[in-house]
């Protein structure tokens, strides 16, 4: 395609602010009589509040205000930034009377400086009654097990009082009759952890008053109209009242798709009617904002002897934590994304996602798929270890392909029925070729380590899809005005979280308009200056806020091609727009000089001679969800004595249809292998006995660095998406869920063990190595006594 | 409360600052409209704080600002000349590093600090450095293209 903006490496709109350092973050304003806010969270994992006595706390010289649940309106809600109505369980409240994990909120201060702040919650008096916690997702189901949820007002819980927040049963062809048929049979039991998002940038939110006594909220959100929405609702104010303002944000990566903290930053505002700040610091980030869940996976394929696979079924045990929060959409994802990569014509997806007395979890890049992928991925592997088939071949002969239409996500939608998905393009047989080229499969495949040395090397693959958008749910708006240097206001609902969102925005603008990129100015995610955008999630932005953005830049472009029309006296069909001029197509010989006319000069005759503002906007939705396609190859080093995985080589190869910006793209592949890589391998929130977390900090949290990441490669495989604006898809999230599957199958590669639980650790090398021997000096046993006899 | 004065020499200015004895460098200079340094662990581990100190690159989380009396300070402020940005900064700019840019203040500095002490590293050089800053979004890859091509243009 010939284009001058899309697809070029340009840089970030909004990269000269950050790498100054100026004011752009939530917390980079001062506001005049600004208070702090602190919460304190709930010690024990599950408790009734019988009395609290904030006196002393309120009495402190300095503190503005204190909640408790006897402060404030009681509205079940989701925390869930979801469009509206939530597939998800109403069972939050702004504070309770009961506490359901460590770091659950108890009461919430404002004062004059932060040590007030934290002097007062020290002050308030509290008297639980502790009741016994379940933390383990097998024993929360169990009957007898303490109930969660008693209160009687939650809605939307599947069945709360066998702590099951949420169920999913979906079926495609006939399961039974599939592995009837089937020559093979294969069933493993895979177990996933509690990752961190571990922003950089922790959740903040600042409130205040407006002169209009409009509650504004400053905050580090990927959802600002789900969360004027949601405030307005737990708050009781009309969302007339309520003004959500995203600035730029440190890094979000699913955790701040959830309203966390404006709702009780805007009542300790209203409450005091001064601006109040809430910032968690890192530890509190850690317990008390979200995090990926964890998974117990059965998973079950048939095969035909040929490596057919025709049967596939997933059987998930889940936990939301102790909060509904994204329950049924993420887990849903877990079977509409993963099983449908391969075409097996009978399906089964189960899933219970069950509450515990734990940290709540939430939207996590990914959003079900890590977990999902990591069992099928590995489950792949092992039967087409058995089948004596490449790896490669066997994904190739049983992938989703170009014409495809997935069934599976017809019924199963993102809690609630879905919509079929067809393949209109696929990179996968390619970004399989490229990436096994890059890494040297071939090659690699057949190497033997030397039986000497304790390090013992191998690689491994493994294929994963996500979608472009929820089909049918997400949608976005975009408004495109002129100026009179003829350039382009873009107000955008879109939420750029630091992925980049405003710069490839404004690149599908800047195209459509046949200007060049500096022409375009951008205000995105505000709730009073841009019209509404769900937010960024579900891989939408660039497909389905690019959609808004491109429809939008084409009703102006009329708009200026048609003042322009009038200007040069020809039919505006005749023109086009291209590097900040309008002039006639096919210019070549035949085109004069004067058969054109700048967009200034456009501009100025529209707004002051027409009396005309050039401007229009647009709304976009898709019913379908384009997958991205991507493989992940790893090549590990295992030491055999400490259980060490060393990743060598990590190569990700990604079809993201048309990257708007490669750079970009790239960059987005790479932070997502990296996430990946600490979630296969190091990162995991560990809990003690009674439910509290004993690595709350970036030193016993191993998130990997610039010296472990030395493995990363990126390959970019464009594909052409026709629901796409320029083609593109979205790509942010996919290439998180191969890192996982593939150094699991690496390492049974380099050393033949099956890990079969993340992450994974130096001990569960060494016992998985020591089992092997175990059972190896058994056969040996064995055959000695056979012999024998 | 009692508080002191001290002065600090500021991205090349002198400064005056009235503070308590135990105010944290990076508070005071958040509060001073310094917002380039970033609160991201107090604890030093993530990096997003780092200033130069008599040219050497420190958490200013962990520092109290009464330490900093006398010294000179360079903050992502004042490493650009007017409009014209540092060769680090254009360069984060034109290799894709910076995504959501709160990490990136810390890791600019810290990678100048490498230049200003050996103007042509290594990879492995520019890795350790950078190990002192966390970044989420980039897997580093951009980043570190970015500090080498930087110390390549100023050869």
């Amino acid at each position: 395609m010939n284009t001058s903006v899309v697809g070029k490496n340009l840089r970030k709109v909004d990269g000269v602010k950050l790498v100054t350092g100026r004011a752009a973050f939530t917390d980079d304003i001062q506001l005049p009589g600004m208070l702090i806010g602190k919460i304190l969270p709930s010690p024990h994992a599950h408790a009734r509040i019988r009395k609290i006595d904030a006196r002393a706390a309120r009495a402190l010289p300095g503190v503005h205000a204190v909640l408790t649940w006897e402060d404030v309106p009681r509205v079940p809600h989701t925390t869930a930034g979801q469009a509206w109505p939530e597939p998800s369980p109403y069972d939050t409240y702004l504070l309770d009377n009961k506490v359901r994990f460590v770091g659950d909120r108890v009461a919430a201060v404002a004062a004059e400086t932060r040590g007030i702040a934290e002097e007062a919650l020290r002050l308030i008096e509290v008297e639980y009654e502790v009741l016994p916690a379940v933390l383990d997702m097998e024993a929360a189901i169990r009957p007898g097990a303490p109930v969660i949820h008693d209160e009687p007002d939650s809605t939307n819980i599947h069945d709360a009082s066998r702590n099951i927040a949420g169920h999913i049963s979906k079926e495609l062809g006939d399961i039974a009759e599939g592995f009837r048929q089937a020559d093979l049979i294969f069933e493993r039991e895979y177990r996933t952890h509690r990752q961190q998002h571990c922003p950089i940038e922790p959740h903040i939110s600042i409130a205040w008053l407006d002169p209009d006594n409009r509650l504004v909220i400053r905050s580090s959100t990927q959802v600002p109209f789900h969360a004027r929405r949601q405030v307005a609702m737990i708050l009781q104010i009309p969302v007339q009242r309520v003004h959500v303002i995203k600035p730029r944000i440190g890094g979000g990566f699913g955790g701040k798709q959830e309203m966390l903290l404006e709702d009780i930053c805007g009542a300790l505002a209203l409450a005091t009617r001064r601006p109040v700040k809430i910032e968690y610091t890192r530890a509190e980030e850690f317990f008390m904002a979200r995090s990926r869940h964890p998974h117990i996976l059965r998973m079950k394929m048939g095969v035909k002897r040929d490596g057919t696979i025709i049967a596939s079924e997933l059987k998930v045990l889940a936990t939301t934590g102790a909060y509904g929060s994204h329950a049924n959409t993420v887990q849903g994802n877990t079977g509409s994304k993963v099983l449908p990569l391969y075409r097996a014509p009978n399906m089964l997806f189960e899933c219970d996602i069950v509450y515990t007395n734990t940290s709540v979890a939430g939207a996590f890049r990914g959003y079900g798929c890590p977990q999902g992928f990591f069992a099928q991925e590995t489950l792949v592997d092992e039967i087409a270890h058995e089948l004596g088939i490449d790896p490669i071949e066997f994904r190739l002969k049983n992938a989703i392909r170009l014409g495809d239409t997935d069934e599976l996500s017809a019924v199963l939608g993102e809690g609630r029925k879905g919509l079929p998905r067809v393949v209109r393009s696929c990179g996968l047989p390619e970004c399989l070729e490229r990436g096994a080229a890059a890494i040297g499969w071939a090659r690699k495949r057949k190497r033997v380590n030397d039986p000497a040395s304790h390090l013992k090397r191998g690689v491994g693959v493994a294929a994963t899809m996500q979608g472009s958008g929820i089909a049918g749910v997400d949608w976005a708006s975009a408004l495109l005005k002129m100026s009179e240097d003829g350039s382009f206001h873009l107000m955008a609902g879109a939420s750029d979280v630091g992925a980049g969102a405003d710069t490839v925005l404004a690149q599908i603008a800047a195209e459509t308009l046949g200007v060049t990129l500096d022409k375009i100015t951008v205000t995105s995610g505000d709730t009073d200056f841009t019209p509404f955008d769900v937010g960024a999630y579900a891989s939408s932005t660039t497909i389905i806020s690019g959609g808004a953005v491109k429809k939008a830049a084409e009703k102006v472009r009329d708009q200026v091609l048609s003042v322009a029309a009038k200007m040069l006296d020809v039919p505006a069909d005749s023109l086009e727009c291209r590097d900040n001029v309008v002039s006639a197509k096919y210019a070549g010989e035949t085109a004069c000089a004067t058969k054109s006319v700048t967009m200034t000069e456009v501009a100025l005759r529209a707004m002051y001679k027409d009396k005309f503002q050039i401007m229009d906007g647009a709304s976009h939705f898709n019913t379908d969800s384009p997958p991205p396609f991507c493989v992940t190859f790893a090549e590990v080093e295992v030491d055999t004595e400490t259980g060490k995985i060393n990743v060598l080589n990590l190569v990700t190869a990604v079809d993201p249809g048309v990257a708007i910006n490669p750079m970009q793209a790239e960059g987005q592949v790479e932070g997502a292998a990296a996430q990946g890589l600490g979630y296969a391998l190091t990162e995991e929130m560990v809990l003690d006995g009674s439910g509290r977390m004993v690595n709350p900090n970036f030193l016993d949290y191993k998130m990997f660095g610039p010296q472990d990441l030395k493995c990363l490669k990126t390959i970019l495989v464009e594909t052409h998406e026709p629901l796409g604006p320029y083609g593109a898809k979205s790509i942010s999230e996919v290439p998180i869920n191969g890192p996982a599957p593939a150094v699991a199958n690496a390492v049974f590669n380099a050393i033949g063990v099956r890990l079969r639980k993340l992450p994974m650790r130096p001990e569960d090398v060494l016992q998985a190595l020591r089992e092997k021997e175990l059972s190896a000096e058994k056969t040996a046993a064995e055959l000695q006594e056979l012999v024998t006899v | 409360m009692k508080t002191i004065d001290i002065s600090v020499h500021l991205n090349g200015e002198t400064t005056h600052w009235n503070i308590a004895p135990g105010d944290i460098l990076l508070d005071v200079l958040r509060r001073e409209g310094y917002v380039g340094a970033k609160r991201g662990c107090e604890t030093g581990a993530c990096g997003a704080c780092t200033v130069l100190v008599n040219g050497k690159p420190i958490d200013s989380c962990l520092m109290f600002a009464a330490q900093a009396d006398g010294k000179e300070i360079l903050t992502i402020e004042g490493l650009a000349e007017g409009d014209k940005l540092h060769p680090l900064q254009e360069a984060f700019l034109d290799y894709g590093a910076v995504q959501c840019g709160y990490c990136t203040p810390g890791m600019i500095l810290n990678s100048k600090a490498l230049l200003d002490q050996d103007p042509d590293p290594s990879e492995e050089q520019v890795r350790e450095t950078l190990s002192g800053n966390l970044c989420r979004c980039t897997g580093y890859t951009k980043p570190v293209a970015a500090v080498l091509a930087a110390a390549r243009g100023s050869k």
